[in-house]
């Protein structure tokens, strides 16, 4: 094994950094994506837009933005140091809120999807049965609804293992705090350490591959109700 | 549940507008036995089911036996699941991710052992489906999951069942199979049901009262067998047109298998393999176009039965056919003919002759 435990630190700091991530964007786009799905608000359009913005635009704009937004003059940043946080630049959970800005469409979008094929009529069935919102909610969309979280989660993951331009342009190069992966194999190149980044790269290949393998076998089946 | 003094009644004030059409029907239903919502696609049938249930949201008032479910001059709206109702819906729904037994338990385990009033063995015997409760709802039959989700909605014990077309997405041979477990139900539990259905012979076999519905109005409503004889409604039109006749076996003729049905108007009599018990009540289906008519007490005819009638109204009914509306001794039979017959027997309001009735279905 050619890995140093700069190396080791990058991965791991890689998996939490993925990991907080898809488990937040879990949570706070699932009710976004239930809206999404069932709203016939003239906002759906704008917000559907907004949410599929970070699929488009260079990972330096949207690093870039979040920079200004949350630095000590952005409005994020007045918040955070109001609170008494300081500013999320340069730190770990700056990337954590950078990471979920970037993988957003991927948690929303397959949420939306499997809402839209779950339709209202089994909820409406739940209702009549006597099962009220929350009920409903684990009861039904849930485990109906599964194959949307996984994928959502496993895209969420893989997308932001892969990360590297909101990182640089918004976390630097901290190690222990804020180089993950990607950047310690840019860093190797730099340094012109090629068989150092090639066990990180071609681990990076492995995991991808993996991941969308794993998603195949995950693709819901063509069920009849 | 229901008060005790007051008969049993569900009565509603809807106002719903959609896009295309607006429902605004005062509806006032016995609370017991099946009431039929009647009428052709588009009419607001479903959508005045919906908004008792609470699932669409219409302005108005909904009191079922005496208990308040809406009243928006007042502020008061119940979300559908606490209204304690059960809801068939025209495709089975049934719950992808459980079985059988899963789909039956869901309503079931959500209700207060309190309110408890049919039992899940009850609800499974009622539909025959006690050998399906291991079964995945994607290995069922169209008929089986019909019946699963009516036994679904049973075992929560709902005060009122509402049923939207319940058998209008299966073909004739799941309907025949899914039809005896509906009428077993009427017999067997006592919950009223409305019925939301645009199929004829399905109001005349299980409804005991009917609304019709037209363009998101109430047409007409009252018990089903006045409606169905009356000339100036729809229903009365046409080769579908038929009355239903509420009779008492007085004999069973074993060797002729020929069943004998006493009646306000006389008697009817029709093979039948069945033995019936005399004094058992049966409700026949008359069809106008399997009635003729005769000045004279027929002789000499294949036909058995001959009914006294007094023609109370008729109507042109199509090209050169006539419908004749009956009232034999306060029972209301219809018979379809042709125009020439209708004058060369000088019909008229008030004429009195014989009824030759050719054919008749049993209800049950």
């Amino acid at each position: 094994m050619h890995l140093s435990a700069e190396d080791w630190t990058a991965i791991g700091l890689t998996l939490k950094l993925a990991g907080l991530t898809t488990a937040l964007l879990l949570v706070l786009c699932t009710p976004l994506a239930w809206w999404l799905a069932h709203t016939r608000s003239r906002w759906r359009g704008p917000i559907s837009a907004v949410v599929a913005l970070p699929l488009v635009l260079p990972p330096t704009v949207l690093g870039f933005y979040l920079l200004v937004l949350m630095g000590p003059a952005g409005p994020l940043g007045a918040l955070t140091q109001s609170m008494g946080l300081g500013t999320l630049p340069f730190t770990f959970a700056g990337l954590v809120v950078g990471s979920m800005a970037y993988s957003l469409p991927f948690a929303v979008q397959p949420l939306q999807r499997a809402f839209e094929t779950l339709g209202a009529r089994p909820l409406e069935v739940a209702a009549t049965l006597g099962a009220g919102p929350v009920d409903r909610f684990f009861t039904i969309v849930l485990p109906l609804a599964r194959p949307g979280f996984i994928t959502a989660g496993i895209l969420s993951f893989a997308h932001t293992v892969g990360e590297f331009g909101v990182v640089l342009m918004l976390g630097g190069n901290i190690p222990g705090v804020t180089r993950v992966v990607s950047v310690q194999i840019y860093d190797h190149v730099e340094a012109l350490e090629y068989a150092q980044a090639h066990w990180l790269a071609g681990g990076m290949v492995a995991f991808s591959f993996t991941v969308l393998l794993a998603l195949q076998w995950w693709q819901p089946e063509r069920k009849s109700p | 549940m229901s008060p005790s003094q007051a008969a049993p009644s569900i009565d509603a004030q809807l106002r719903l507008e959609r896009a295309d059409f607006t429902l605004d029907v005062t509806l006032a239903l016995p609370g017991r036995g099946i009431t039929a919502l009647f009428g052709p696609s588009g009419c607001g049938k479903t959508s005045c089911l919906r908004s008792l249930a609470g699932l669409d949201r219409a302005q108005g008032l909904v009191v079922v036996n005496g208990e308040v479910w809406q009243d928006d001059a007042r502020g008061l709206w119940l979300p559908t699941h606490r209204r304690g109702l059960g809801y068939v819906f025209q495709e089975a729904s049934l719950f992808p991710h459980l079985t059988v037994r899963g789909n039956i338990d869901y309503g079931l385990r959500r209700l207060p052992a309190a309110r408890r009033a049919v039992a899940l063995d009850q609800a499974v015997a009622l539909l025959g489906i006690g050998a399906l409760m291991e079964r995945r709802p994607e290995t069922l039959s169209g008929g089986e999951r019909q019946r699963v989700a009516i036994a679904r909605a049973l075992a929560a014990s709902p005060r009122v069942l509402l049923m939207d077309e319940p058998l209008a997405a299966l073909d004739a041979q799941r309907k025949a199979e899914v039809m005896p477990y509906l009428e077993a139900l009427q017999r067997g539990l006592d919950i009223p049901v409305i019925y939301v259905s645009h199929a004829q012979d399905e109001v005349a076999r299980l409804a005991a009262h009917l609304v019709l519905l037209r363009a998101g109005r109430v047409e007409a409503a009252g018990p089903t067998a006045d409606l169905l004889a009356r000339l100036d409604l729809p229903l009365a039109h046409g080769d579908t047109a038929a009355t239903v006749v509420a009779g008492t076996v007085l004999s069973h003729d074993a060797t002729d298998q020929l069943t004998t049905v006493g009646f306000s108007g006389g008697q009817l009599q029709f093979a039948s393999a069945g033995h019936r018990q005399p004094g058992q009540s049966l409700r026949l289906r008359v069809q106008a176009r399997d009635v003729s008519l005769a000045l004279a007490l027929p002789q000499g005819s294949s036909i058995l039965n001959a009914v006294a009638v007094r023609v109370t109204a008729l109507q042109e009914d199509g090209p050169g056919q006539v419908m004749v509306a009956l009232d034999a001794s306060g029972t209301s039979l219809l018979a379809r003919i042709t125009l020439r017959s209708a004058r060369t027997l000088e019909l008229a309001p008030g004429r009195t002759l014989w009824a030759q009735v050719k054919g008749v279905a049993v209800l049950g």
